[in-house]
């Protein structure tokens, strides 16, 4: 299978990730969304090994980090959204407009 | 201790003594005196061991006690401050300690200590006495430990003076004798009288001192140095400065300086015509007045130009006619012995008869100094400090007893006037009879005391090498002199009382008594070191030991004036001459003067000083005062300065005014504020991008991220 094929995968992926994270009203939908775009990234870098330097592991430590910030992420993440539900008894994106001035 | 160590020391103790009354003791009137009795004590006694150690020497003039340590660094070289003995100062040194330990023990006396406080006496007035079971009796001087600490610095002052081996440290402990007369005659400040004396004094003899400071300069720049031993005692250097014109009335740079130093001597030693402070210095407490007129003050201004008589003379030898400068001081010390003397015989006021005598007597140190007579100039110093310091604690004593009478009799007359006393003698014995030895001492009693023998040795100077003007007017001093003592002993001490104070008066207690016994000795034996050697019987039986020893401070050893009757003859004659018309015309004196009438308007003349202090008032004084309000205060300060300042002042308001409104406030503030109102608008305006929903920013970013993507594909990848 030709490299183009992980890329256009990974860029579907990457674009429904997206649109999850511009679109969506739930926010613990939109932080699905961001797990959707690391993953898409995490595509890239194991399509890139695998065709470019199958003999050393750069892609996969990358993956892995990657991993690791999208693990620490959904913590903090879903932690907020508990948080901010707790106080404002609602996850929706637009309704939680604390930055406004 | 070496010799040199001690003389190092001498000063020290009155300086000590002066900061510790000052920071320490001054509640403690008893403990005050104390210090300051015991550091005049200590300083006596290092002057006697340094002064019996220094006759002892050999040749002291030669071999001097040196001793000298850096100073003040001048380039690469330093200049040196030391202490210096030889014959000169060491004779200085002698009298100086004793008089001044007199006066300091004389003072304790003086100032009524152990006397109850007076109810009314404030602190800068002479004490009123005090009221203790219904009788008035003095009362303790409200000041009483100030004095010994000034006065205490005043003899700092001197012994700097006398010990030093400079110009410069010389002239420090006359300065700081300068400051201390300021600060002593101003003592009852008070007093209105006190305090213009006081800045008399400080005035008059500070323009003697400017010109000495001068005479200073320029004998360092001369030379490169200041010390005694270096200029005096060296024959180049003297030579060169006698043959260098200075450029100045044809004097020598020698004449120059010496004259210029000269001028300070005149300042500080009374000298006609800077006379006028000395006589108005009797404000002052009588013991500052002795220590002013005898021990230190004046005295220092004779020692100077002894100590710089080598300079002076420079070039000259015994038997030359005089160099101008000489001749200069001749005249002025004949003018001043006279002026002075014409003055103190119509006096009343039995210290200001002194007053004038001191300045008379000055003036024959400094005529004999003038004509080359150094050894006798140096004699009479020496043997006038003793009997003018003698007079002048009697005068004080006098006045002391007449304040008792005055007390008890509460009637209100002049203590010090000598025309309410009278008949003091039976009262006051002790005070009559040192004050009597004190009197023929200055009258120059024949044989016995201790003024004759110097003032003998000036006129046989004068005589011996001819110079009759002088002769002429220093023996009608010296008869003047007999005359107005002798009358201030009959008006004082003969006779009836006249006022009943005078009748009351009482003797004083032994700590005044004493110093008058000690000083009254030395009144007498201290003329017993110059007998000329050919005096007619007793000549030759005590050595002529001081002109041996202070003429060896000389390069050229000074001989002896040839004995010769003539002059000896005038000395005795004047001298009893004087004293019995004053005892004749004075024995049945009243209440006024008999001389009143048959001098007449010489007599006014003569009490009024020659009017050469109103003569002063009108031409310096007056003068003065104009300048200073019309010329400096009117014109000067209000009109030229004030008038330029203010007119900056005006113009600088206005320029800032200008700035203000034309250009500050429109221009810089303006563009502040628009910054700020723009910044403001701005914000306004996009404060409304910021909506808060983080799906928003966030599309933003994305945007801006696809954009540069793009940008990146089709135009740097192309």
């Amino acid at each position: 299978m030709p490299l183009s094929w992980y890329l256009v995968l990974a860029a579907l992926l990457f674009c429904i990730g997206l649109y999850g994270v511009l679109a969506r009203k739930n926010a613990v939908a939109i932080l699905m969304g961001v797990e959707l775009m690391l993953n898409a990234v995490n595509i890239n870098l194991v399509a890139f090994w695998r065709y470019f330097t199958p003999d050393k592991i750069g892609g996969h430590a990358f993956a892995v980090i990657v991993f690791a910030v999208a693990a620490a992420e959904v913590a903090v993440g879903l932690a907020l959204i508990i948080s901010i539900y707790r106080r404002r008894k609602t996850v929706a994106a637009d309704e939680i407009n604390l930055m406004k001035w | 201790m070496p010799t040199e160590t001690l003389i190092w020391l001498i000063p020290l103790p009155p300086l000590l003594a002066f900061f510790l009354i000052l920071l320490f003791t001054r509640k403690n009137n008893a403990l005050s005196h104390t210090v300051g009795v015991a550091a005049a004590a200590i300083s006596w006694l290092l002057g006697m061991v340094v002064f019996f150690t220094a006759i002892g020497v050999e040749h002291l003039g030669e071999h001097p006690f040196r001793s000298a340590i850096n100073w003040l660094p001048t380039g690469d070289t330093f200049f040196n401050i030391g202490v210096f003995i030889d014959p000169l100062n060491a004779a200085v040194l002698f009298f100086v300690a004793w008089t001044v330990l007199m006066i300091f023990i004389y003072s304790i006396g003086y100032h009524n200590f152990g006397a109850p406080k007076g109810e009314h006496d404030k602190p800068g007035l002479p004490p009123h006495g005090a009221e203790v079971h219904g009788h008035h009796v003095p009362s303790v001087e409200p000041l009483y430990a100030r004095f010994f600490a000034f006065i205490a610095l005043f003899a700092f002052g001197m012994f700097t003076l006398v010990v030093s081996d400079n110009l410069l440290t010389l002239f420090v402990g006359w300065e700081i004798m300068g400051l201390c007369s300021y600060l002593l005659i101003g003592f009852w400040y008070a007093k209105p009288s006190a305090r213009n004396a006081a800045i008399k004094a400080f005035l008059t003899t500070r323009i003697g001192d400017v010109f000495m400071l001068l005479g200073i300069v320029a004998l360092y720049s001369a030379t490169g140095t200041l010390n005694f031993y270096d200029i005096l005692r060296n024959e180049d250097i003297l030579h060169t400065l006698a043959t260098t014109p200075s450029g100045v009335f044809g004097l020598s740079a020698a004449g120059l300086i010496g004259l210029l130093l000269f001028i300070g001597t005149v300042g500080k030693s009374a000298q006609w015509p800077l006379h006028v402070w000395l006589p108005d210095a009797m404000e002052g407490p009588t013991p500052v007045s002795a220590m002013i007129h005898a021990a230190t003050m004046v005295s220092a201004g004779v020692y100077m130009v002894l100590r710089m008589f080598p300079l002076i003379s420079a070039g000259w030898h015994h038997g030359d006619p005089l160099n101008t400068t000489m001749t200069v001081m001749a005249f002025i010390g004949a003018l001043t012995a006279i002026f002075a003397a014409t003055i103190a015989v119509t006096q009343n006021d039995i210290k200001r008869v002194l007053a004038y005598s001191t300045i008379s007597q000055l003036g024959f140190m400094i005529a004999a100094l003038g004509i080359g007579a150094y050894v006798a100039a140096a004699f009479h110093l020496v043997t006038h400090a003793f009997f003018k310091a003698l007079l002048f604690l009697g005068s004080g004593s006098v006045i002391h007893g007449m304040e008792h009478g005055v007390l008890h009799t509460g009637e209100h007359v002049d203590p010090q006037d000598m025309f309410n006393m009278g008949g003091l003698r039976k009262k006051m014995p002790i005070t009559f009879w040192t004050f009597l030895i004190g009197g023929f001492a200055l009258s120059g009693f024949p044989l016995i005391t201790s003024g004759f023998w110097s003032k003998d040795e000036i006129l046989a100077d004068a005589f011996a090498n001819g110079h009759l003007g002088v002769l002429i007017t220093l023996s009608l001093a010296a008869l003047l002199t007999a005359f107005y003592t002798m009358r201030q002993i009959t008006l004082t001490f003969f006779g009836a009382p006249r006022t009943k104070a005078a009748e009351h008066a009482s003797e004083n207690k032994l700590v005044m008594t004493a110093p008058l016994m000690v000083l009254a000795v030395f009144a007498v034996i201290a003329g017993w070191v110059g007998i000329p050697e050919h005096f007619p019987v007793i000549g030759g039986l005590l050595p002529s030991w001081f002109h041996d020893f202070v003429g060896g401070t000389l390069l050229e050893h000074p001989h002896a004036p040839d004995f010769s009757t003539i002059p000896l003859g005038i000395s005795l004659g004047v001298a009893l001459g004087g004293l019995g018309l004053g005892y004749l015309v004075y024995r049945k004196a009243g209440t006024v003067d008999p001389l009143r009438k048959p001098l007449g308007p010489l007599y006014t003349l003569l009490q009024n000083k020659y009017y050469i202090d109103e003569l002063y008032e009108r031409i310096f004084v007056r003068p003065a005062r104009v300048i200073a309000e019309k010329f400096s205060y009117w014109f000067l300060d209000r009109t030229v300065i004030d008038g330029a300042l203010h007119w900056v002042a005006r113009n600088s308001l206005d320029l800032g005014t200008f700035f203000r409104y034309g250009f500050e406030n429109p221009v810089i503030n303006g563009f502040g504020n628009w910054i700020a109102h723009m910044t403001a608008a701005i914000g306004r305006v996009l404060r409304k991008v910021q909506t808060g929903a983080v799906q928003q920013y966030m599309l933003v970013v994305a945007l801006v991220a696809f954009g540069g993507l793009f940008y990146y594909l089709f135009t740097v990848l192309r």
